[in-house]
């Protein structure tokens, strides 16, 4: 297709018609590659704005700015280590409770789901994931929260609260908003988005392999762990990352509900702060600059840490998809 | 199958057996429906909240009249307003970089190392946090203009465009049969007005539902304005100056203690979701009519 219009021009070389379209052939195809390049370098840009922005901090406080709790605008003294620490501890309670719930609604819609209600659920799966986080941000700040503070805190002290061990993550008042309040309603956010995932994955598995085993008279259980799950492992994988990414960068509703506090409490029930709530809640009201590039860092750390997160998601979906097509 | 069975053996054997895979088939699907109901649960909670307490707000006021200092009464004027300037100003500037850049990919690009790096950067920048973009935004358009403007949340919010655009166009592209180009070229029409007359007619709506798309995923940001537009008390057209917007306004109007404020942020919460799910319905309703026309 490439050298067609060359051919084509060849033939009535000294019309100029033709030569006029050639030159439009050319104009439009550069017009396209640049504006590929432009998303190419917008990535670039986004990566060389955020060092530049944040070489002031680091050159102030060093390796030590990841590692350090201190986050004090008054004598101008920041480390990353607390909002680093609730980036990593909501998400991981996301992923807890919302992966096995999407497994679950993904099997649910390949496997048991009725014919008719298949594209209802789907679709009401995925108005979850339309929804913009600043709803589950006031949802979550107004009725979620003291939901937990009524009932469900007050159970975790009382009960999982006097076990040793675990029992310090459950301890301490209920505040209703803190960390596990932000976990939970991530959780809540990337269900949408591992299940629809989890769900194309399914589907790119082959039926004949499915039918053989109920033939060999697998239960639907047996067949989704001992075919399904093996069979679309990568893709899984890449899903999950990919629902990990989501969590990861999450802003708004988390910034609602999580307290925003730099100290790293061993209470999940305890407020804290993540990176993209400390950057929400701070940024505009950041005084000097030292704290304004401090903010910028700890988006250049979380930019890092999501971009390592969602381009190991992506090379998994890639090799799934290459399995699935041969 | 990796079932080890523990009963003694026997007559019942057998049974016992198949009992036990049957009861373990029984409890995980059943955890599979309760997954399902579970999802759905919120999805019904949160709409309903936001119905009860969205519905409570609106009136006229909220369409007429703008923004009010704490403890009076008013609406959402400069803030709707200013949210369609830039959702409107941020799709201009975003769809045609979008569709381009897409068009690159799916037909001069194809099997190219540069195509290849893009489609993995465009990817990235898709699931990327938008508050990432923010920043961007405000080192590259807010310091060097020296204030917070209605055309930098523009341009972010167009950031966020780009990529929605860039991958649907593409994969709508894609599905346009060869034999559709190739006939426009054997009647002798240039590579661009195949392009452009052919291809993108045949993926018109596969296209339109990717803007679409776009424009649901952008209505509802906030992180990208709070340092880039800002935010306004007052009724401005003044693209130069800090705007009021949807997002922000409910973001502090909810954080606020006022219980004036906190209705409004209720209001403005229920105007965004039925615009974004009214848009994500259309743009659903458009692919399926576009599919029906391609069989």
């Amino acid at each position: 297709m490439v050298d067609m219009a060359v051919k084509a021009s060849d033939i009535s070389a000294e019309s100029p018609r033709a030569r006029t379209q050639r030159r439009n052939d050319l104009l439009f195809r550069g017009a396209t590659l640049f504006f590929a390049l432009l998303v190419l370098t917008l990535l670039g840009g986004v990566i060389i704005s955020l060092i530049h922005g944040a070489l002031p901090a680091l050159k102030a406080f060093g390796f030590g700015f990841v590692t350090t709790e201190i986050w004090n605008p008054v004598t101008e003294k920041f480390g990353a280590l607390a909002p680093i620490y609730g980036t990593l501890v909501t998400s991981a309670i996301a992923m807890l409770v919302g992966v096995p719930v999407s497994f679950g609604i993904a099997i649910f819609l390949t496997e048991l789901c009725p014919a008719w209600a298949k594209r209802p659920i789907g679709i009401a799966v995925e108005l979850l994931a339309g929804i913009p986080s600043i709803i589950y941000g006031i949802w979550g700040l107004f009725v979620f929260a003291p939901f937990l503070q009524r009932t469900v805190q007050p159970f975790l002290i009382n009960t999982l609260g006097n076990v040793p061990g675990i029992g310090v993550w459950f301890k301490g008042p209920p505040y209703g908003i803190g960390v596990l309040t932000a976990g939970l309603i991530l959780a809540i956010m990337i269900l949408p988005f591992i299940t629809s995932i989890t769900r194309d994955v399914f589907e790119t598995m082959p039926t004949m392999l499915r039918e053989s085993a109920y033939g060999l008279g697998a239960t639907t259980w047996e067949v989704v762990r001992d075919i399904t799950i093996p069979y679309t492992r990568v893709g899984l994988v890449g899903g999950v990352m990919l629902g990990l990414g989501r969590a990861l960068g999450e802003t708004m509703a988390v910034t609602f509900v999580i307290g925003n506090s730099h100290r790293i409490a061993s209470s999940l029930l305890a407020p804290g702060t993540t990176i993209s709530a400390a950057i929400a809640n701070e940024f505009t009201e950041a005084v000097g600059d030292t704290y304004t590039s401090s903010l910028i860092a700890l988006g250049l750390v979380l930019f890092v840490i999501t971009f390592i997160v969602l381009s190991l998601a992506k090379l998994m979906l890639v090799r799934m998809n290459r399995k699935a097509g041969t | 199958m990796a079932i080890t069975d523990t009963s003694p053996p026997g007559t019942n054997f057998a049974m016992g057996r198949y009992k036990r895979r049957k009861v373990g088939n029984t409890i995980t699907m059943g955890l599979a429906v309760g997954a399902a109901v579970f999802g759905l649960l919120w999805l019904v909670w949160i709409l309903a909240v936001l119905l009860i307490n969205g519905l409570s707000a609106i009136s006229l006021g909220l369409f007429t009249q703008n923004t009010p200092p704490p403890g009076s009464t008013g609406g959402l004027l400069n803030a709707i307003f200013g949210s369609l300037v830039m959702t409107v100003l941020g799709m201009l500037i975003g769809t045609p970089i979008g569709i381009m850049a897409g068009t690159y990919l799916a037909e001069y690009g194809k099997g190219t190392k540069l195509a290849e790096v893009t489609r993995f950067i465009n990817d990235i920048l898709l699931s990327a946090p938008s508050i990432i973009v923010g920043l961007f935004i405000y080192t590259i358009v807010v310091v060097p203009m020296g204030h917070f403007s209605a055309w930098a949340g523009s341009i972010s919010l167009a950031v966020l465009v780009i990529p929605v655009v860039v991958r649907t166009t593409e994969d709508m592209l894609n599905l346009v049969p060869g034999s559709l180009r190739e006939a426009a070229a054997a009647l002798g029409a240039p590579r661009w007005k195949v392009i452009v007359q052919v291809t993108y007619r045949a993926a018109r709506s596969g296209i339109m539902t990717g803007i679409l798309l776009a424009v649901a995923r952008i209505s509802g940001e906030t992180a990208p304005l709070l340092f880039t537009a800002l935010n306004n008390q007052f009724w401005s057209v003044n693209m130069n100056a800090p705007m009021a917007n949807l997002p922000v306004t409910i973001f502090q109007f909810a954080l606020s203690p006022y219980e004036d404020w906190q209705r409004l942020a209720w209001g403005g919460s229920l105007l965004i979701t039925v615009a974004i799910l009214a848009l994500n319905i259309g743009a659903r309703m458009l692919a399926s009519i576009g599919t029906k026309k391609g069989q």
